[in-house]
């Protein structure tokens, strides 16, 4: 029915363009975001291989990336506030103390 | 079902786009439910029902939130533009360009003339996936209960204003 | 009979250990009673070991002995091994004899110098390492005693260390002869290359079992290269200029290893080997021609030298080129009688220059002494005896061997006339300025400063017997050979014939025609006449009219300041290799090597290397995340790009 190539190309393209998005940008809240993007690509490349082989283990593993997601994405948001709070600067180039 | 398909995939495409085009980020977190949105319809044309709506639930529904919360409550705004990574200004759109190539060429090699197996009717439902939870993957669930559980206090403490 | 032999061997090692361990704490009596009875101990076994062997059914075959396995490795085997026969029963008499006079003379000469112990203690130890050198039975256990006379020599000519003049003249010995000891390196590593093995016996038995002619190019070079070790050790041209500074040393050192042991080792070396020469005529060729220039040349030097015993350095000198002459020409047997008779009074005449020091306070200038025969009675005496066997006299031990290797020089199978002239007017340049020694020193009038006058006296018993001994000795040593002419049997040849003849005969090979002169008669009447001459221009210019010397210095002063220093050839070695070494080593080698490229280079450049690597790697980690986040992209493309790449 729906081609699986045509599944995994736009699971590639949401990627890459997420990827663009984290090279680029340069608000980390945004850059958060292309994460969440990169993740769901993957979703999507899951379920489609899902389908493709009849098998729902694929299901699982999206069902637990969702969730690991959403605590990521509180521990995160977390730490971008108290960041935030410190340097009083959501742009990501000023967070460069672990440096060498 | 295919032009649906074609039609949401063009969607969140452009969604996409828009999330990482965008100025201003409560416009990229708008953007991104959009796409939330149309990989959810996707799902569903996949057979995927409940993904589908998990994804919309969970997703788009509490986990946008969260970031629509945290922009409005931080006054993100408007962005100027900067550059501080020499790697990131010369190699990343050359890499980036190089990566999808490489991507879709394996894929176009791997599966030819997209083809899909029709591997009859996917039962996906929640009695199905619940089976599958807490029979062969009981042990990945309760250690994502103890995550969310650590995820809970550690948001709690980092945010907190005094320690 | 081995057991003999090392009990010949082991009192001076004994010796020097014990005096070299305990003899700071020891009193003077007991450090001689050590040391002269080590070398008295060495003396007695060696004459025993002469007797057990004269008396011994085997001889004149040698008697070897393989104590134990020294060296095994590959192919090569070189046991501690001693070699016995009537070569070494001379060296062996000869070496320990001398040196026991010697050490008895010591107690007294070294009594009120400092380190009375470390000079026993070296004294043996040399006595050691000479016995082992000609008692060996292979080439390597040679080398060990070649090696440690170099050594002991070393210490005992930079005994008063403390003195710079000493201290650079024992450097100079060993770094002189180190040159010549390569030599003798590459000659032994060729000589097993050629035959797999360095036992005298073995290797040997080989070279004689060879057609005449057979092998010439290799035995030349092994020749050559075993000459050049002599040519160091023994002071020859070229590499003689250690041995007039050698007299930095104590005296008793100077008559034991630089006039009558060490010294004589490389005619050893020459006369061991004799059929390698058997088998390469013009090596011993260069041996002669050296020898015998060698001998005139530093007879020249010695006429004008105004040190006492610089004059006997050069002396020395000149009477091993006349050793080596005789190997040279194939009259291996005269070459070794003329180093025995040359120890005893050589020895006798640097004691007797010692016992001059001694009562002078040091004094050896020659022009400030005189007129000493009225106050040393007993000194006088000796070196006059001393100084009539070198020059030849007939009666005396030195006129019979000088008189075989001229004889030898003149027929010998590879005798060439011209040889013989030169040696007999060498023989009479010998006789005066032995006899201008005599003369400046013991007779006319007293040139001493007032307070030696009184100061001088003849010398204790314990310096002059040893002085009696060895004058008894310079006088009969030679009667063991009356040449023909007195219708002696020349014994001395004939007794040695087993050790050479072979080689002897290899040699007449190449000579079919050997000169026949005059007949020796006649040869020895010329030699006297060239002594006699020597002794009666000594006498006219120094006793009679003794402003003639100095008017003949100034006349012909560029001949005369030629020769007074020394032909100027330490200067030109100077200039020639010491500077230019010195400066190669500084600039080049100091300078660029090390410092530039192994410190510079090796150690610093490394380090720095790193610590620019370094810091150039570290600024991939800049803390900043999008940097980071482009790496991950681009080692992901890389590694996708690797593994999807179609093979």
């Amino acid at each position: 029915m729906i081609p699986i190539a045509h599944v995994l190309a736009l699971s590639v393209a949401l990627f890459v363009i997420g990827a663009a998005g984290f090279v680029f940008r340069k608000n980390i809240i945004t850059v958060f975001m292309c994460i969440e993007l990169m993740l769901n690509a993957v979703n999507l490349a899951f379920i489609g291989f899902s389908r493709y082989l009849g098998n729902l283990d694929g299901h699982l593993f999206v069902f637990f990336v969702i969730v690991v997601a959403a605590a990521e994405a509180s521990v995160g948001l977390a730490i971008i506030i108290a960041l935030n709070r410190n340097r009083d600067s959501l742009n990501i180039d000023d967070l460069d103390s672990m440096k060498m | 079902m295919l032009i649906l398909f074609y039609v949401c995939a063009v969607l969140a495409v452009l969604a996409a786009l828009s999330v990482v085009a965008q100025r201003t980020p409560i416009y990229s977190a708008l953007s991104l439910i959009v796409v939330l949105c149309a990989l959810a319809v996707v799902y569903l044309l996949l057979d995927a029902e409940f993904i589908a709506v998990i994804q919309v639930i969970v997703y788009a529904g509490a986990i946008m939130v969260l970031f629509v919360y945290v922009i409005m409550l931080l006054n993100a705004g408007r962005e100027e533009p900067s550059q501080r990574s020499r790697m990131a200004r010369w190699l990343g759109a050359p890499l980036l360009a190089a990566f999808l190539v490489e991507i879709l060429i394996a894929v176009w090699n791997q599966f030819p003339a997209g083809n899909s197996r029709p591997a009859g009717v996917l039962n996906a439902g929640p009695a199905a996936i619940g089976h599958l939870l807490f029979r062969n993957y009981v042990l990945p669930f309760e250690a994502t209960s103890i995550l969310i559980l650590v995820a809970i206090m550690g948001a709690v403490v980092l945010a907190k204003r005094e320690f | 009979m081995e057991t003999l032999l090392i009990l010949m061997l082991l009192p001076p090692l004994a010796g020097a250990a014990v005096n070299g361990v305990l003899g700071r704490r020891l009193p003077q009596a007991a450090i001689s009673l050590i040391g002269c009875g080590a070398a008295g101990f060495s003396m007695l076994f060696a004459l025993l070991c002469a007797w057990t062997y004269s008396i011994s059914a085997a001889q004149p075959a040698p008697f070897i002995h393989s104590y134990f396995t020294w060296i095994e490795a590959g192919s090569l085997r070189a046991d501690y091994a001693l070699y016995y026969d009537r070569l070494t029963l001379v060296m062996t008499v000869t070496v320990t004899v001398v040196a026991f006079l010697i050490h008895l003379y010591s107690r007294g000469y070294m009594q009120h110098e400092g380190g009375y112990y470390r000079f026993f203690t070296y004294l043996n130890l040399f006595l050691f390492m000479m016995l082992t050198l000609v008692t060996a039975a292979n080439y390597p256990l040679m080398f060990v005693g070649w090696e440690g006379v170099g050594l002991c020599s070393y210490l005992l000519i930079g005994f008063y260390f403390r003195r710079p003049a000493a201290a650079d003249a024992g450097k100079k010995a060993f770094i002189v002869t180190r040159i010549g000891d390569a030599g003798f390196a590459v000659g032994v590593a060729l000589l097993f290359w050629t035959f797999g093995s360095l036992n005298f016996q073995e290797t040997f038995g080989r070279i004689i079992a060879l057609p005449a002619g057979e092998m010439q190019g290799t035995m030349t070079a092994v020749g050559l290269l075993l000459f050049l070790g002599a040519v160091g050790k023994s002071a020859q041209i070229p590499l003689y200029v250690w041995l007039p500074d050698a007299m930095e040393g104590p005296t008793p050192v100077s008559a034991l290893i630089h006039a009558a042991t060490m010294v004589t080792a490389g005619v050893y070396l020459v006369a061991r080997s004799s059929p390698i020469y058997s088998h390469a005529p013009q090596a011993l060729q260069v041996v002669a021609v050296i020898g015998c220039v060698t001998a005139f040349f530093a007879a020249t030097i010695a006429l004008t030298q105004n040190d006492l015993k610089r004059m006997l350095a050069y002396s020395t000198i000149s009477q091993l080129g006349y050793m080596f002459i005789g190997c040279g020409v194939g009259a291996f047997a005269a070459g070794i009688f003329h180093l025995m008779t040359h120890a005893c009074f050589k020895s006798l005449l640097f004691l007797a220059a010692g016992s001059v020091m001694h009562a002078l306070d040091g004094e050896l200038d020659m022009r400030k002494m005189g007129g000493l025969r009225r106050k040393m009675k007993t000194t006088f005496l000796t070196f006059f005896i001393a100084t009539l066997a070198i020059s030849g006299v007939p009666g005396l031990s030195g006129f019979f061997s000088k008189d075989e290797i001229l004889a030898g020089a003149y027929e010998g199978p590879l005798g060439q006339p011209w040889l013989y002239w030169l040696g007999a007017f060498t023989a009479g340049l010998t006789a005066l300025y032995m006899f201008r020694g005599l003369f400046l020193t013991f007779f006319g009038k007293s040139r001493l400063t007032p307070d030696l006058e009184h100061h001088v006296h003849e010398s204790g018993s314990k310096m002059t017997v040893p002085l009696l001994v060895l004058a008894l000795f310079s006088i009969v040593a030679g009667d063991v050979s009356w040449p023909k002419a007195f219708g002696g049997s020349e014994s001395f040849d004939r007794y040695l014939e087993p050790v050479f003849k072979p080689s002897e005969d290899s040699l007449r090979a190449f000579a079919p025609s050997a000169a026949h002169g005059p007949g020796s008669d006649a040869l020895m009447i010329f030699a006297l006449l060239f002594a006699g001459l020597g002794i009666l221009v000594a006498y006219w210019f120094y006793l009679r009219s003794t402003r003639l010397p100095a008017l003949l210095a100034e006349r012909f002063s560029l001949l005369y300041n030629t020769l007074l220093h020394k032909y100027y050839v330490d200067e030109f070695y100077d200039w020639l290799i010491v500077r230019p070494l010195r400066v190669g080593s500084e600039k080049l080698l100091w300078q660029e090597c090390d410092v530039g490229a192994i410190d510079g280079v090796m150690v610093n450049g490394t380090a720095k290397l790193v610590d620019d690597a370094g810091g150039f790697l570290r600024r991939i980690q800049s803390g900043n995340i999008r940097s980071y986040a482009s790496w991950v992209l681009l080692g992901a493309t890389v590694w996708l790009a690797y593994v999807l790449w179609p093979r």
